[in-house]
């Protein structure tokens, strides 16, 4: 795990790809600080992170996209598969490598308040808190990035389908706004998201019968509920939207809550996708 | 000039005969058994099956590997080589059917397996970006070398694949044969007990195949080698053993000279001497066991001939032929024993039946067991 870990953050300095993500980091921190803190003079630096983090949707790609991807077009995966390492060490050392490159601009950030608090009144929980939260939205996106690139052989593919991710991800919120709320319109919803895992399930796994499976028991669920209470299912899929969305969990931050389910949510989204990205490296193994 | 020509005649009987028919190995016996379960086995692969959906890459192969010899892994194009090194070496998984090796099975004890096996895929799995030496870091570091050991591990392999010069450079700038010496530098790393190497001279030119054809026959001594190929000199020129793979199925599993031996049906000398047809066939006559002569060539001075001596030993029979050449004063100018060459037994085997060709394989071999008791008899 140490010798992927050092290996990817080898390459990431290598290439300009780690240096390209600090600085466009950095450089849009600057101008959200010099917009907020400085121009408009408010002490609160959360601002500024919210500010910042819808670049996430662009330079999230940036570092993830060749991640997998490069390993399978150049045939190197070939190499860590026969080398005395797990996929479970790949994958994790190949994340840590992420982790570490995003730190290094993030603990520059952590300067700013700091500096900050020398000429005026900052509030600092607020801000540490809100950074901490920052990185955790970060990590959980790159998560998510790694994961698409684990499927696809093409780097800008990967790159592509990541920003789709992040796009979505970021207006989650306001796409529920315009979603029905009725009933119908729920179970209808539910009914094309139940049709896509399906699908998705008959991708993974090439059996007719686990994806037909998959359909009818979240169908027979949807059903029973429907049947039992159809109030339940009443403007259930804007919930689910809003509640998916990272960025939403992030904005409680910026008001000013510590908000620890947040944190804890975008661990598990970590571990889920990180748990994916194994999984799409052992069928690579699997189907050749 | 007789002299010279006596001289050339037996440094050609030296070089065809050196090798001495061996018996059958324990290896051969592991493939009509199915299954062989020795003490010694070093790789054991045993009703391995792959298939990708409908399509079937390997199926029910079965061999026994053991140490201290250089294999060859042959077999046309698709035949499921690479596929098969792919599950011996843990990068893909067998759809059914066991690899053990060192005895411990590549699916459970994974790691252990691993660190057994150096192995070089089709392209040589490089970072292009980094250095030789930077790669050679990472891979010394992957398979768990202690820190103190890497660097002189490095200097040891750097050596033996000799990259000196271009170990500092970066891998984009190297040239293909450079490339595959990273590779194979890469599997010696760790000093595994096998090295496995997929088509280790596909795109080199003359010079660096030679090259690495050297290096492998060096690897040999001091490691166990698979190496696949569809190249058969290259085969008969470095391998021990050989192993023919046909449509996912093990079709041979030898030695070359026994493979030409067994399967050839009658081997022929060619011949030619300073006396006219006649009088040739007349010396040849005294010899029985020259099932058949074919006269190519004559042109009053010289005649040249093609004679099939069946099943007995072209050994036996130069011999002969050179005795009762120089008895009567005839100058025999060339004599060739000529056995079936890699690709004559390849295309015989491929182009068949494998079934069919199994079948007369064993049929050979009970041949050639009645004429060693009819030798002995003699």
């Amino acid at each position: 795990m140490a010798a992927v870990l050092e290996h990817e953050l080898s390459m990431y300095y290598h290439s300009m790809k780690a240096y390209v993500f600090g600085a466009f980091l950095l450089v849009f921190t600057g101008i959200g600080a010099l917009l907020y803190n400085i121009n408009a003079s408010v002490a609160n630096f959360e601002y500024v992170l919210n500010f910042i983090s819808i670049t996430f949707i662009v330079l999230v790609p940036i570092l993830t996209m060749r991640i997998m991807a490069e390993e399978r077009s150049q045939k190197t995966d070939r190499l860590l598969f026969s080398l005395p390492i797990t996929t479970t060490e790949i994958v994790i050392g190949k994340f840590l490598s992420l982790l570490i490159v995003f730190l290094i601009p993030v603990a520059i950030i952590c300067l700013y308040p700091l500096l900050f608090s020398k000429y005026g009144d900052v509030y600092l929980p607020t801000s540490y808190g809100t950074i901490l939260a920052f990185f955790f939205l970060g990590l959980a996106l790159l998560s998510m990035g790694m994961f698409v690139s684990c499927l696809t052989e093409s780097q800008s593919m990967a790159a592509g389908i990541c920003v789709a991710l992040m796009l979505f991800n970021y207006f989650c919120d306001t796409l529920a706004d315009y979603v029905s709320s009725t009933t119908t319109g729920s179970v209808i919803g539910i009914a094309a998201v139940i049709a896509l895992l399906a699908l998705i399930v008959r991708y993974l796994t090439k059996s007719d019968f686990s994806g037909i499976l998959v359909a009818v028991v979240l169908a027979a669920a949807v059903l029973a509920a429907y049947l039992y209470d159809s109030t339940i299912l009443e403007g259930l899929l804007p919930n689910i939207m809003g509640q998916l969305s990272l960025f939403t969990r992030f904005n409680t931050f910026v008001n000013g809550v510590f908000d620890v389910t947040a944190l804890v949510y975008d661990a598990s989204v970590i571990i889920f996708f990180l748990f994916l990205c194994v999984q799409a490296l052992e069928k690579r193994r699997y189907n050749g | 000039m007789f002299h010279r020509l006596f001289t050339k005649i037996r440094g050609n009987f030296q070089r065809k005969f050196s090798k001495q028919p061996y018996a059958v190995n324990a290896a051969d016996m592991s493939v009509s058994a199915g299954i062989g379960r020795e003490e010694t086995a070093l790789i054991e692969v045993s009703h391995l099956t792959k298939r990708y959906g409908s399509h079937t890459a390997v199926s029910d192969l079965s061999f026994t590997i053991t140490p201290g010899k250089i294999y060859g892994f042959l077999g046309p194009n698709g035949a499921g080589k690479s596929t098969t090194m792919n599950i011996i070496t843990g990068c893909l998984a067998a759809t059914s059917g066991d690899v053990k090796i060192g005895g411990y099975d590549i699916f459970e004890q994974a790691k252990e397996a691993k660190k057994l096996v150096g192995y070089l895929p089709e392209l040589p799995p490089l970072y292009v970006e980094q250095t030789a030496r930077e790669y050679l870091h990472f891979v010394a570091r992957a398979k768990g070398l202690k820190k103190q050991d890497i660097a002189s591990e490095m200097e040891k392999v750097i050596e033996e694949t000799h990259i000196e010069d271009v170990s500092d450079k970066l891998i984009k700038h190297l040239s293909k044969g450079y490339r595959q010496r990273v590779g194979i530098a890469q599997a010696l790393l760790g000093n595994p007990e096998i090295i496995i190497l997929d088509e280790p001279t596909v795109g080199l030119d003359p010079a660096q195949i030679i090259e690495i054809r050297e290096l492998i026959k060096k690897l040999g001594e001091s490691h166990t080698v698979i190496l696949s190929s569809h190249i058969l000199s290259e085969i008969q020129a470095i391998c021990d053993e050989v192993l023919i793979i046909h449509k996912g199925k093990l079709v041979a599993f030898d030695k070359p000279e026994n493979l030409s031996h067994a399967l050839s049906g009658g081997n022929t000398i060619e011949l030619c001497c300073e006396a006219s047809a006649d009088e040739m066939t007349q010396l040849l006559l005294d010899i029985n066991k020259i099932t058949d002569i074919t006269v190519t060539e004559e042109n009053g001075e010289t005649c040249s001939a093609v004679l099939t001596v069946g099943e007995a030993d072209p050994k036996a029979i130069c011999r002969e032929i050179f005795l009762a050449f120089s008895r009567s004063g005839k100058i025999l100018q060339q004599m060739n024993p000529v056995s079936a060459t890699l690709e004559d037994i390849f295309i015989e085997i491929t182009g068949d039946n494998s079934k069919e060709s199994n079948e007369e394989e064993e049929n050979e071999e009970e041949n050639d067991e009645e004429n060693y008791e009819e030798n002995k008899e003699e």
